[in-house]
């Protein structure tokens, strides 16, 4: 009976904080609360915690049930969720946060920096993919007191890559479930515990997830929504019919085929749109193995490049969604992009001429030497790509061969065993380029990591800009040492990046306040309702 | 008595053909490019090499192949099935809770299928050469022809996108609370159309081998005995040709049990139903080697089970064969 009024109470004081505090830019509705979301989820993932697993499949269910120490606001500035503020110290080497109080884990207990530091030294910085490396120089993290937490790092660390890197990689779990436990096969990773606006309730497996209205959030009045439900569905058409008759509201990360968004896009009962995922760009790339003595030379890296009609394969491929990329940092990252155009415009002449100059005359059949091709399908328009290279490359007497295998196979074939003259996938830029990008270029990644330099190229001058612009402390001269990169690696070409493109969501237009931040889908959807 | 001895005798001969399945198929995985931390690192969108290590050292993965398939059969002889690497659970608990959706999907298919064939395969027998058996073998053919994916997509368009007849895919109502009968209801409505799409597929099989079988006994000189006896059609029909006319059908159902199971995957990816087929599927990708193996261990049992059945089944309709 206690529980059914506090939540009536709850109820009436969101109506009437809406009612009171009409927030400035959003249409001006008024929020109903109740009802059930339910997101497309396309891939079961193994762990549901995001201090463990850093990807965009855990982050749709997980960021609704734990909270990070800062998310993005509606301007992609970082603004504290469970910090309430934050202070470098001059040197660059200390970062204090001052966190939330009254916040609960969802079990009851009080959330302190005592979980902080636990979270940031046990699992960021020992388990955490993209966290291992940002918090490789973290040395201590001191708790004063239950409010706050004092980072200590052996280098100096831009205070902006932080922030902007803890919305994703900031997320804090429960040191008293974890502590003393292998944290790998916790119990709680798929009956997750945190202080979110949702409660985790059920997880059946192979079908859905079910979390419920936390009553106790921290954010009076909020969530508005009783229930988010994750429905398990792994063929992209059935999601696409699941969204069109309801059973689902929401698909994002681009989980359904690039046609059916070109067909739901004219439906008026969707949004079909990258708003609120801007933060996750990706590209297409062409990664070489420069070991192969042809690839070694850049004249021929930069011929295939020229060979390639970017804006067709665009237009005619991903249905216009895309555009060609300038270069490792893509345009939609405002504090970082250099502002360049494409450096490889499509040329045919010019690459011929370059494969000429360089002796690799064309022989038997017109063909001058011969390729291997590994697609890494993180899409389908992977192999559609690997197939329009084949076709491009052709035409310039540059046989290739394609080696169709499923990820895990070509994760291996091309990063573990060298096993490859060129390889097609995915670059995920994410907000930052220390964060996700420098690795792809700089040496001395151990053989074996995915999606890092493997390609058999080291340059000292790039090496040397990765890690200066890693620690530079004023984001103008960061900045600077950035656009400088990018001018020397477009100029060697160790991989090529094809195309830029954004995520692609489908929300029915019945859901009210949804992608209203840069990384909405992977945030924790607090004051979205549903217009029933 | 003779039927416990038979189902030893089977047992018997079934053990070794398991062994030889499960190593055969932890070889041939070993042959398979990248293990489950490669899949684990391309769900996570990479992860640095540390870490790969330590997870490799999680799963066990650090150590040689020939101790791992012998830690896996010592581990087998005790019953235990092992870890899960997708769902981070004993292998037994993620089967057992796959296998209603998938023996209810199956058996209410073959079921289906089994009726629908026997009855028309009957019926265009008796019609033969005119034109409902030529409508009939056509349609049997078209479906036959059909891939099942896209038999099944165009059924969620009509049925479920269209006309709304029924729900686009899932196995229940999720969180529905239901119980009892209408929990049964539930169930029974979400798996409508995927049995349909997959009984309408083994349908023509059946169609045809009942159709051909019975043509082939009504010339038999012991069908003209009871003719000439002076017993009436539909008894000739029903106690000396359908009788015989069966075996053919019951061979086919002994076969298609294991085919159903994997031909499932793709009717359960389609319809989101938690089988064990899409499950299969799942651990080959991700390089699960303890499920899939626990998998194919179940599924072999299922073969086994029902090839077992199916011969006490001969022995009930050809006295013969047991003598």
């Amino acid at each position: 009976m206690a529980l059914t009024r506090r939540e009536a109470l709850l109820a009436s004081v969101a109506t009437t904080l809406a009612a009171v505090l009409p927030t400035a830019g959003r249409a001006a509705e008024t929020p109903k609360t109740g009802g059930t979301l339910t997101y497309h989820l396309g891939s079961e993932q193994r762990i549901l915690n995001p201090a463990l697993r850093a990807s965009t499949g855990v982050y749709i269910v997980s960021s609704k049930i734990f909270e990070s120490l800062v998310d993005l606001d509606a301007e992609g500035k970082p603004v504290g969720v469970l910090a309430t503020s934050w202070e470098a110290a001059a040197d660059g080497k200390t970062v204090t946060f001052r966190l939330r109080d009254g916040v609960t884990w969802h079990d009851g207990k009080p959330f302190t920096s005592a979980d902080v530091a636990y979270t940031a030294l046990e699992l960021w910085k020992k388990y955490l993919n993209y966290g291992t490396q940002l918090q490789q120089y973290l040395e201590a993290v001191d708790t004063p007191d239950p409010l706050t937490a004092v980072f200590r790092y052996a280098r100096p660390i831009p205070t902006a890559l932080l922030l902007r890197a803890l919305a994703d990689l900031g997320y804090i779990a429960p040191k008293h479930l974890y502590e003393g436990t292998n944290v790998l096969e916790n119990p709680a990773n798929t009956a997750p515990i945190g202080t979110g606006p949702f409660k985790f309730v059920q997880y059946e497996r192979g079908q859905f997830i079910v979390a419920e209205r936390n009553p106790a959030y921290w954010r009076k009045g909020f969530p508005y929504l009783d229930k988010i439900v994750w429905r398990v569905i792994t063929d992209k058409s059935a999601a696409s019919a699941a969204l069109e008759t309801g059973q689902i509201q929401i698909s994002t990360y681009s989980s359904l085929a690039l046609a059916d968004y070109d067909r739901l896009a004219k439906d008026p009962r969707f949004e079909i749109s990258s708003r609120g995922i801007e933060a996750n760009a990706f590209n297409n790339t062409l990664e070489f193995n420069v070991r192969r003595k042809e690839l070694a030379d850049v004249r021929v890296r930069r011929a295939i490049a020229h060979a390639i009609n970017v804006p067709f394969f665009i237009e005619n491929f991903l249905y216009g969604r895309g555009k060609p990329a300038t270069g490792p940092i893509p345009s939609s990252s405002a504090a970082f992009f250099p502002g360049n155009p494409p450096p490889y415009p499509f040329d045919v002449k010019k690459s011929e001429a370059l494969l000429d100059e360089a002796g690799y005359k064309r022989g038997a059949g017109g063909v001058r030497f011969t390729l291997k091709l590994v697609p890494i399908q993180n899409g389908e328009d992977v192999p559609l790509l690997a197939t329009y290279i084949q076709q491009s490359l052709a035409k310039v007497g540059i046989k290739v061969e394609i080696q169709l295998l499923d990820i895990a196979g070509a994760l291996s074939t091309v990063y573990k065993d060298w096993n490859f003259d060129l390889a097609t996938g995915w670059h995920q830029y994410r907000g930052d380029p220390a964060v996700s990008t420098t690795v792809w270029y700089r040496s001395g990644s151990p053989k074996g990591s995915p999606w890092t330099n493997q390609w058999g190229w080291q340059s000292d001058v790039v090496d040397k800009l990765i890690d200066d612009a890693a620690s530079e402390l004023d984001p103008v001269k960061r900045k600077a040492l950035y656009a400088e990169f990018v001018a020397k690696v477009n100029e060697e070409l160790p991989i090529w990046l094809v195309t830029e493109r954004q995520f692609i969501g489908a929300t029915w237009k019945t859901v009210k306040n949804h992608h209203n931040q840069p990384r909405w889908d992977s945030s924790d959807a607090h004051d979205t309702w549903i217009d029933a | 008595m003779r039927i416990v001895l038979l189902a030893l005798r089977r047992l018997a001969a079934s053990l070794p053909t398991l062994l030889v399945l499960l190593v055969g198929l932890f070889v041939l995985l070993q042959f398979a490019p990248g293990d489950t931390v490669d899949a684990l690192m391309a769900q996570m969108g990479g992860g640095d090499p540390a870490a790969a290590d330590e997870l490799r050292r999680f799963y066990g993965l650090d150590l040689s192949v020939p101790v791992r398939l012998g830690h896996y059969l010592w581990r087998l002889v005790q019953l235990d099935l092992g870890y899960s690497a997708i769902y981070g659970k004993p292998v037994a608990e993620v089967i057992v809770e796959r296998l209603p959706p998938t023996l209810l999907l199956m058996g209410a298919s073959l079921a289906f299928a089994f009726a629908g064939g026997l009855v028309l395969g009957v019926f265009a027998a008796r019609k033969v050469g005119r034109w409902p058996d030529t409508v009939l073998s056509t349609l049997g053919l078209i479906f036959y022809a059909t891939p099942s994916f896209w038999f099944g997509l165009m059924g969620i368009v009509l049925f479920a996108v269209d006309l709304g007849w029924v729900p686009a895919g899932g196995y229940e109502e999720i969180a529905g609370g239901k119980t009892g009968l209408a929990r049964v209801l539930d169930v029974a409505w979400h798996l409508a159309l995927p049995t349909l799409t997959l009984a309408l597929i083994f349908l023509a099989t059946y169609l045809r081998i009942m159709r051909a079988s019975m043509l082939e006994v009504m010339t038999l000189d012991f069908v003209r005995t009871a003719r000439a006896k002076g017993l009436s059609g539909m008894a000739v029909l029903t106690r000396h040709v359908l009788r015989n006319a069966l075996l053919p059908m019951v061979t086919l159902i002994g076969l298609q049990a294991g085919t159903m199971l994997g031909g499932s995957v793709v009717v359960e990816s389609v319809f989101a139903l938690p089988g064990l087929g899409r499950l299969a599927y799942e651990s080959v990708v991700q390089r699960d080697l303890n499920t899939l193996l626990g998998i194919v261990f179940v599924s072999a049992l299922l073969v086994i089970v029902v090839n077992f059945l199916v011969d006490l089944l001969y022995a009930r309709l050809d006295p013969r064969i047991v003598s």
